[in-house]
């Protein structure tokens, strides 16, 4: 299991891009979404968040995500750096 | 065909979305200049997710990744390799031996992804004055090697002279790297046209980059890209022309004639490839005879 161990974040508030931030959590995914697109892909950008997070292996971490329309690729690549700044690994 | 490749900032998502449908024969994802030491470890990922997950529509896929003397340019390959992009564009080759470091890693790494060797082909961007003179052991350095590219942003800078828009002092080096091209039977790229709203400009110096020998040409800017195409897009006199010397050529070998000639001109071997390169090239566009039956 990866452990966050400290806030971090990625990727801007512009067009097509998405921000997320991720803190330490004690139990648990804490995921809240604000998005322009929320009504029509809000599942899909959570499935998205939540299926990188597994790849990642965290368990537990509490997040942010301000999206802005972006595709599902750079949403995956947003929470991956997020991660890996969360970790202290970048 | 690569007649225009345009650069991408790696880091900006929006570019990234809307680069398959400006045009460009290649996109140039940067992970160099465009980028902030900061935002290395974000553009690396979102390239490599770019590549992986998004449709570019037939676009050749180049990544500039940052240069051998950073800290950066191994883990931007270790990114980036099992992506399978065309090329590796690398920046400040100024040596075979920049080439060999990198070609070296990049062997390595494809070995441990399973790739076939030379899978991921390298245009070393040629942008110091030590590079220039190095050019044909650039090339030559690694079959690996799939193209020249002439920087002359950061060339003028090292040469300790203005950039101008006539180029006059950069005449050297394009002229040193085509012919270095060539000679290691490589292709030879130009560098972009850096004034985005002059029109008439980015024609003249894509025209001056074609008379000399360049393949193609690169841009900064999504209006550059159809100017480009055009100008190194043979064009119908061309193809038609070219078609006659095949033709001529192939009524000489029926008619048993050793001398041919077309338009009161002779034609030899160097006229005869030319003409092939540009039934090639018409082919590729769909402006081939074929295509038209």
């Amino acid at each position: 299991m990866a452990e966050i161990v400290r806030l971090a974040s990625a990727g801007t508030l512009e067009s097509s891009d998405v921000y997320v931030e991720i803190e330490p959590w004690d139990e648990g995914i804490e995921l809240q979404l604000e998005s322009v697109v929320k009504g029509q892909f809000g599942g899909a950008i959570e499935s998205a968040v939540r299926a990188t997070l597994a790849e990642c292996g965290v368990e537990r971490a509490r997040l942010t995500v301000s999206d802005r329309g972006a595709l599902e690729c750079v949403i995956r690549a947003r929470v991956e750096t997020a991660v890996l700044r969360g970790r202290g690994e970048s | 065909m690569r007649r225009s490749m345009l650069f991408l900032p790696g880091n900006t998502p929006n570019m990234l979305v809307n680069g398959p449908y400006l045009g460009a024969d290649a996109l140039i994802l940067d992970l160099e200049d465009a980028v902030a030491p900061s935002e290395k470890d974000a553009a690396r990922l979102l390239v490599r997710s770019a590549i992986r997950d998004m449709d570019f529509r037939g676009c050749e896929i180049i990544v500039r990744i940052n240069s051998i003397d950073t800290s950066f340019w191994q883990a931007d390959i270790d990114a980036i390799l099992p992506q399978r992009p065309d090329l590796i564009l690398l920046p400040k080759s100024g040596s075979a031996q920049d080439i060999l470091t990198a070609d070296e890693y990049i062997t390595r790494t494809e070995e441990r992804l399973g790739m076939a060797p030379n899978t991921v082909r390298l245009m070393p961007l040629i942008e110091t004055a030590l590079g220039v003179e190095n050019a044909f052991a650039i090339a030559s350095a690694s079959p690996r090697v799939a193209a020249l590219f002439l920087g002359a942003e950061d060339l003028t800078a090292d040469l300790r002279c203005q950039r101008t828009k006539e180029g006059r002092e950069i005449e050297y080096a394009r002229t040193r790297l085509v012919t270095a091209a060539r000679a290691a039977g490589v292709d030879v790229y130009d560098t972009p046209f850096t004034d985005v709203n002059d029109d008439a400009g980015i024609r003249t110096d894509a025209a001056c980059a074609k008379a000399l020998g360049f393949t193609g040409k690169a841009s900064i800017s999504p209006r550059h890209v159809e100017v480009i195409n055009q100008v190194f897009s043979p064009t119908m006199k061309e193809i038609d022309y070219a078609y006659e010397v095949m033709d001529a050529i192939r009524l000489a070998k029926e008619q048993g004639r050793g001398a041919i000639a077309l338009r009161g001109k002779m034609i030899d071997a160097p006229i005869v490839n030319r003409a092939q390169q540009t039934i090639a090239a018409a082919r590729e566009l769909g402006l081939g005879r074929e295509d038209a039956q």
